[in-house]
C-alpha cells in the first residue's frame, strides 16, 4: 500500500495505482480530468495531456518534486508521494492551455453535434478553458465518411484520443482501424475504407469523448437532454456480450441503446452490434429503471426526478425570460412547472 | 591541428573494405574487448572516458550503459540510432557512407559490453546508397568472423541487422525508433519505463547514436584515460560538427572539445570565416532545435568569456543567454539571413514532423507555423509576436516527447534575441515582403 496526498487529502491505495485512479477512489469529481485515458482499454492515457499535475514530492524516499508536470493517468504513485491538482496554480494554467489546444482546431459545431451535452471536451472546456480564442488561423478540415452503414465518421471533431484505435484494437479481430498521417494532418483511418465489420464495432461510438464517431441510426434524432436514460438489459445470444444497456427514450420511443457509463464516464462492459443498432422496442428489453445522471449535467435537464433550474437561479433571471420559459419550455424550470 | 580519433583515415582510398580497413588498424578494439577484457570492464573504460551521447542530449554514455538491466535468461538489445534527420546535422551519414566498418566494429565492442546477442542499426530511410554501403561492410564482417556465432573463438556470438526507416524525424527519438523497429507506427512511448528497463520488445534496451557508438573502438584501444585527457571538463574526446549556411567551408569537422567558437568559424582548418566578405549575424550551434544566439553570444558568453565548442561554455547563461551543443549541426548565418523567415522554416519542420500523439505539440506545432508564416508574409499584428512566445511556453514540458520542445525552442529563442526584427515585420509590411530586403541590426539592407 502507498500512501499519499493528493491536494492536501491523505488516501492509501495498493501500490502500482496510478494518481488518476487514487483520485478517482476518493471522488470521480476531485479527480483530474481524462480526454484519451480509458480504464478498460489497454495502453490508453498519457496523450492528450489533459489530466497533468504537479508532483511536489516524489516519494517519501526521494521527496523532491518532479521537474516537470506529469500525466497523472500513467504515473504510478509512490509513498509519501504529494500531488497538486487543482491546488496548483501551474497545473491550472498549463490546463488552460491544452483546452486551447484541444479547440483550436475543432469546429466548435456543437449546436450541431449529437454529442453535445454528453461531450467530454465541452465539459473540459467549460471547467478549464477560456470562453475567448486566440486563434486566427484557418481550422483543419475533413470529409465525413460512413465507416460501414452504422458508424459515421467525422474526423474534424476528432481530438486523436487513440480510445477507438485501441477498442478497435483489443475488442474486434483483424484490426481495419487506426491512425493514418502525422501531426495535425493524423486522421482515423479504415484502410483502404474497409468497414469496420464486426459485432462489436459499435463500441467505438460509446469510447469516442466527441462527437467524431456518431450512431447513424441515432443521428440527428434528438437532442440528448431531451432524451431519458433507462437501464436495461436483455439474454444476449452474442458471445461475450454484456446484455447490459441504457435505452435512450423520446416519450414512449428507444432512440438509441448504449453501453452503461460509469460515475467517470466509462464504459465498463461492452455490447454488441446487435443490441446496439437492433433492439430499439422496449419488449427487446427488461427495464431496470432510470439511468442514474449527474445532477451536473444537461442530460438532468429534462430529467423527470432532477429539475436543473433552481429558485435561486429562476430568481436571478430577467422576469421577461422566465415568463418566456413558462411558456415555453426548452428546460424542466424546477419549482416553477416541475 | 587537433587530433582525429575517428576520422583519421576517412580519406584513404578503399577504407570503406574490410582489408584496407584492417590495414589501419580496424577491428583491433574487437580483439582487445574480446581476447583480454571482460564486457564489464569495458563498460568501466566507457565511463572513464567522460564519452557523452552525441545524439543531443549529451547523456553520459557510460552511465547510460550501466543503467541497463540485466535479468537473468532475459535477452537484451543495443540498438544505433542513424536515423540522424534534424535540420543542419549531417555528420552520421558521412562517418557511415565513408568508415562504414569503424561503426560496426563500434557495434561488436559495444554490443560485447551490454551483452547483446542481437542488435540493430535503424537508419533514415532516404540514406538507402549508405544502407548499401553498411550492408556489404556486415557482410564482410560476418566473412570475416566479427560478427555471428562465436565471434574470434571467443564463444560470443552477436548478429547484426540494419533496418531503414521511412522518413520520419520523429523515428530519431529513441522510443519512437523501438516502435518502429518492432514494426508499428513510429509514435513516442510514454516514459517511463525508460528503454534501459524495457525497451526494444519490452526488453532492457540500450539506444546510442552514429558517433558515440565510433567513439568506442577508440576509447577500448587506447583507454578511457587516454580518452578523457582530449577536451575540457565534462566535455571530453572529439566531436564532429556538421559545418553548414554562411561560412566560407561548409563541411564536417573533428574537433576537440574545446576549440573556440570564433576559431572554429574563422580560422581555415575550419570553417574560413564567413562568405562573400559578409559579416556574421547568429548561429544554431546543434542543429534546428537549440536556441539561436546572436554573433555577440555566441562568439562570447554574457560575462564576456570566449565561447568554446564544449557542452558547458555552449550552454553558460542557460536559455537566456546561451544555447547548446546538442548534435554538432552548426548553422551560421550572415547579414542577410532573415530570422523571422528562419524561425518560420524551422517551424514548418517540426510542424510537419510532429506526430500528432499529443496535443500540446499536435495543435502548438501548427499554430506556430500559421502565425509564423504571416508575420514573414507581412500579415502580422504586434500581438502575434507576444503569442507564439505563449504558445511556445504551452508546448514547452508538457508534451510525451522532447519534439515539443525542439519545436518550442527556436521560437522564443528567436523572439528573445531578435524582436525587433520581427516587430519591423509588424510595422513595415511592404518593406519586409519586398524580394532581399532584410532587417539587421536596426538598418534595413536591400
Ligand atoms: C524528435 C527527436 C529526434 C531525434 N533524432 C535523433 C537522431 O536522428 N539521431 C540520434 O542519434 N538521436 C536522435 N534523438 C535523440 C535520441 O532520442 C536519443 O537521445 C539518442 O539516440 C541517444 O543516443 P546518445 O546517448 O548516444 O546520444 C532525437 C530525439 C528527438 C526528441
Ligand atoms: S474518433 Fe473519437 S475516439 Fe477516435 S481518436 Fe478521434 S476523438 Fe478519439
Ligand atoms: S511531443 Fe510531438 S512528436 Fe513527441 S509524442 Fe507528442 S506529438 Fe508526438
Ligand atoms: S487522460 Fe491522461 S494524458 Fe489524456
Amino acid at each position: 500500500m502507498a500512501k499519499i496526498t493528493y491536494d492536501g487529502i491523505e488516501i492509501e491505495v495498493p501500490d502500482g495505482t496510478t494518481i488518476m485512479n487514487a483520485a478517482r477512489q476518493l471522488d470521480g469529481k476531485l479527480a483530474p480530468p481524462a480526454m484519451c485515458y480509458y480504464t478498460p482499454l489497454k495502453g490508453s492515457g498519457g496523450k492528450c495531456r489533459a489530466c497533468l499535475v504537479r508532483v511536489a514530492a516524489g516519494s517519501a524516499k526521494d521527496p523532491r518534486p518532479m521537474p516537470k508536470l506529469v500525466a497523472s493517468c500513467i504515473t504510478p504513485v509512490q509513498d509519501g508521494m504529494v500531488v497538486e491538482n487543482n491546488s496548483s496554480p501551474q497545473v491550472l494554467e498549463v490546463r488552460k492551455g491544452i483546452v486551447e489546444m484541444l479547440l483550436i482546431n475543432h469546429p466548435l459545431d456543437c449546436p450541431v453535434c449529437d454529442q453535445a451535452g454528453e461531450c467530454s471536451l465541452q465539459d473540459f472546456a467549460f471547467e478549464h478553458g477560456l470562453s475567448t480564442t486566440r486563434y486566427e488561423e484557418e481550422r483543419r478540415t475533413f470529409d465525413k465518411v460512413d465507416i460501414g452503414p452504422l458508424i459515421q465518421l467525422h474526423m474534424t471533431r476528432c481530438i486523436l484520443c487513440y480510445r477507438c484505435v485501441y477498442t478497435a484494437d483489443q475488442l474486434t479481430d483483424g484490426r481495419v482501424h487506426g491512425v493514418l498521417g502525422r501531426g495535425d494532418a493524423s486522421e482515423i483511418g479504415t484502410y483502404i475504407e474497409n468497414i469496420i465489420d464486426n459485432d462489436f464495432s459499435g463500441n467505438v461510438i460509446d469510447v469516442c469523448p466527441v462527437g467524431a464517431l456518431t450512431d447513424k441510426t441515432w443521428r440527428f434524432k434528438q437532442r440528448v437532454w431531451f432524451t431519458k436514460p433507462v437501464n436495461a438489459h436483455r439474454d444476449c445470444e452474442t458471445d461475450q456480450c454484456a446484455g447490459r444497456v441504457t435505452l435512450w427514450y423520446k416519450g414512449p420511443e428507444v432512440l438509441r441503446v448504449t453501453g452503461r457509463k460509469d460515475e467517470n464516464g466509462e464504459v465498463k462492459e461492452w455490447i454488441c452490434n446487435t443490441c446496439r443498432f437492433d433492439k430499439k422496442e422496449t419488449t427487446d428489453w427488461t427495464i431496470e429503471g432510470p439511468a442514474p445522471v449527474d445532477r451536473s449535467s444537461v442530460v438532468s435537464a429534462n430529467h423527470y426526478e432532477l429539475p436543473v433550474l433552481n429558485q435561486q437561479v429562476i430568481a436571478d433571471m430577467p422576469a421577461s425570460t422566465v415568463r418566456e420559459l413558462a411558456q415555453n419550455p426548452p428546460l424542466k424550470l424546477g419549482g416553477l412547472n416541475g | 591541428m587537433g587530433r582525429k580519433l575517428l576520422t583519421e583515415h576517412i580519406n584513404v582510398e578503399g577504407i570503406d573494405t574490410m582489408a584496407v580497413y584492417r590495414q589501419h588498424g580496424g577491428y583491433r578494439s574487437v580483439e582487445k574487448a574480446l581476447k583480454t577484457m571482460t564486457p564489464d570492464e569495458v563498460v568501466e573504460e566507457v565511463k572513464k572516458s567522460g564519452l557523452r551521447g552525441r545524439g543531443g542530449a549529451g547523456f553520459p554514455t557510460g552511465m547510460k550503459w550501466s543503467f541497463l538491466a540485466k535479468p537473468e535468461g532475459v535477452p537484451r538489445y543495443l540498438v544505433c540510432n542513424a536515423d540522424e534527420s534534424e535540420p543542419g546535422t549531417f555528420k552520421d551519414r558521412q562517418l557511415m557512407s565513408k568508415l562504414p566498418h569503424l561503426l560496426i566494429e563500434g557495434m561488436i565492442t559495444s554490443s560485447y559490453a551490454l551483452g547483446a546477442n542481437t542488435s540493430y542499426i535503424y537508419i533514415r530511410g532516404e540514406l538507402l546508397y549508405v544502407l548499401r554501403i553498411l550492408e556489404k561492410a556486415v557482410a564482410e564482417a560476418y566473412a570475416a568472423g566479427f560478427l555471428g556465432k562465436n565471434i574470434l573463438g571467443s564463444g560470443y556470438d552477436l548478429d547484426l541487422h540494419i533496418h531503414p526507416g521511412a522518413g520520419a524525424y520523429i523515428c530519431g527519438e529513441e522510443t519512437a525508433l523501438l516502435e518502429s523497429l518492432e514494426g508499428k507506427r513510429g509514435n513516442p512511448r510514454n516514459k517511463p519505463p525508460f528503454p534501459a528497463v524495457s525497451g526494444l520488445y519490452a526488453r532492457p534496451t540500450v539506444v546510442n547514436n552514429v558517433e558515440s557508438i565510433a567513439a568506442v573502438p577508440v576509447i577500448v584501444n587506447e583507454g578511457g584515460e587516454e580518452y578523457a585527457k582530449i577536451g575540457i571538463g565534462k566535455s571530453t574526446g572529439t566531436k564532429l560538427i556538421s559545418a553548414c549556411g554562411h561560412v566560407k567551408n561548409p563541411g564536417i569537422y573533428e574537433i576537440e572539445m574545446g576549440v573556440p567558437v570564433e576559431e572554429f568559424i574563422y580560422s581555415d582548418e575550419y570553417c574560413g570565416g564567413i562568405w562573400k566578405g559578409r559579416e556574421l549575424k547568429a548561429v544554431v550551434a546543434g542543429g534546428s532545435s537549440v536556441p539561436i544566439l546572436p554573433k555577440s553570444l555566441i562568439l562570447k558568453t554574457a560575462a564576456g568569456e570566449p565561447r568554446l565548442m564544449t557542452y558547458e561554455s555552449l550552454s553558460d547563461g542557460g536559455f537566456v543567454t546561451g544555447t547548446m551543443l546538442g548534435s554538432g549541426g552548426f548553422i551560421a548565418m550572415d547579414e542577410t539571413t532573415c530570422i523571422v523567415k528562419n524561425t518560420w522554416n524551422f517551424s514548418r519542420f517540426y510542424h510537419h514532423e510532429s506526430c500528432g500523439q499529443c496535443s500540446p505539440c499536435r495543435e502548438g506545432t501548427g499554430w506556430l507555423e500559421k502565425v509564423l508564416h504571416r508575420l514573414e508574409h507581412g500579415h502580422g499584428q504586434m500581438h502575434d509576436i507576444d503569442l507564439i512566445v505563449n504558445v511556445a511556453k504551452q508546448i514547452e514540458g508538457n508534451t510525451i516527447c522532447p519534439l515539443g520542445e525542439a519545436a518550442a525552442w527556436p521560437v522564443t529563442a528567436a523572439v528573445r534575441h531578435f524582436r525587433d526584427e520581427f516587430e519591423w515585420h509588424v510595422t513595415h509590411p511592404h518593406e519586409a515582403t519586398r524580394p532581399g530586403a532584410v532587417y539587421h541590426g536596426g538598418l534595413v539592407l536591400a
